[in-house]
């Protein structure tokens, strides 16, 4: 039987090679495409014919732009309004390739750490060039809570430095690592439906229970892509926010 | 004890870890809800509140996986 990896096997498309690079068309980028399009088709098409009073399409689209700006308002304020379009294109974009991820025989982009990780880079990126664009050398001064007494200083220098060097891993780390436990876990169950079932006699009965499971397995999974899609965009947003609103 | 079987062996004890980390997050929902059901008016408030606390402790289960991961495939 195939391994439970398999799934996330990146194979090649459309071989390119650049002068000894692989630049391949590969599955991972057609699903990227994939999710783009499908991104936008929802998008354009709801909003094509926008009414004063929207439609059912419509308003689906409006109510998840409304949920993100609401998000964003809360979370850094008025001046949070430029970064709405940048967190709602991250929202959709890794809900979609969740979501589509789960479709049978399809490929999962963000249980690839190397999908997620690159996002994340992004947003810790941002939140430097941000901090220091807004606020100057008085930015190196979030390292330092206000009101420490002096001889914890060094310590929770130290602290906060890692804890800061350390958000771009644990944001990465955790969305491929939801995605690809998850995806494992629906695989050996469909195995143990497939290996029982074969084995015949009341075997073949029992089989009906890692079924029942993998279903229900499956809503969790669906509730897992989409409050890792949340989580994901509420974090950027408040490491956004430490970096905008500088409360010291 | 073999290198490999070493190996496994952290990656078992590393993996642990996810499990206490999972009690952290049990903890954050039960107070929540906890504190949900005497004020549930003020609930829908503190939503981002309860993510970002759910987050902050699941990311250090995400350093003992990660550590589990290391050990079996880059070590």
């Amino acid at each position: 039987m195939a391994s439970p990896l398999e799934q996330f096997e990146i194979k090649p498309v459309y071989p390119i090679e650049v002068s000894g690079y692989d630049l391949s068309f590969t599955n991972a980028s057609a699903f990227m495409i994939g999710a783009l399009v499908l991104i936008w088709l929802f998008m354009f098409l709801g909003m094509r014919k926008a009414e004063l009073v929207p439609g059912r399409w419509q308003s689906a689209v409006e109510s998840i732009y409304d949920f993100v700006h609401g998000m964003v308002d809360q979370n850094i304020g008025p001046k949070g309004k430029k970064y709405v379009p940048f967190i709602f294109t991250l929202f959709m974009f890794i809900l979609v390739a969740n979501v589509a991820g789960l479709l049978p025989y399809s490929f999962t982009v963000t249980s690839h750490l190397a999908v997620t990780f690159a996002f994340a880079a992004l947003i810790f990126v941002m939140c430097i060039i941000i901090g220091i664009a807004r606020h100057g050398i008085h930015w190196f001064s979030y390292f330092l809570p206000p009101g420490t007494p002096l001889w914890l200083v060094p310590l929770m220098i130290f602290i906060e430095i890692v804890s800061f060097l350390s958000r771009p891993i644990t944001l990465s780390v955790r969305l491929f690592a939801n995605m690809t436990a998850g995806h494992i876990l629906l695989k050996v169950f469909a195995g143990f439906v497939i290996s029982l079932g074969l084995a015949g006699g009341i075997w073949s009965v029992v089989a009906v229970l890692p079924l029942i499971m993998n279903v229900a397995l499956y809503a969790l999974e669906l509730l897992v892509a989409v409050v890792q899609a949340y989580v994901f965009a509420l974090l950027a947003t408040i490491y956004l926010n430490d970096s905008i609103n500088l409360e010291h | 004890m073999t290198a490999e079987a070493a190996q496994y062996f952290g990656a078992g004890l590393a993996a642990m870890g996810i499990g206490i980390a999972a009690i952290g997050v049990g903890l954050i929902f039960a107070f929540f809800l906890q504190g949900a059901l005497r004020n549930p008016a003020a609930a829908s408030s503190q939503q981002g509140t309860l993510i970002l606390g759910f987050a902050v402790a699941e990311a250090l289960g995400i350093f003992a996986f990660l550590v589990a991961l290391l050990l079996l495939f880059a070590v």
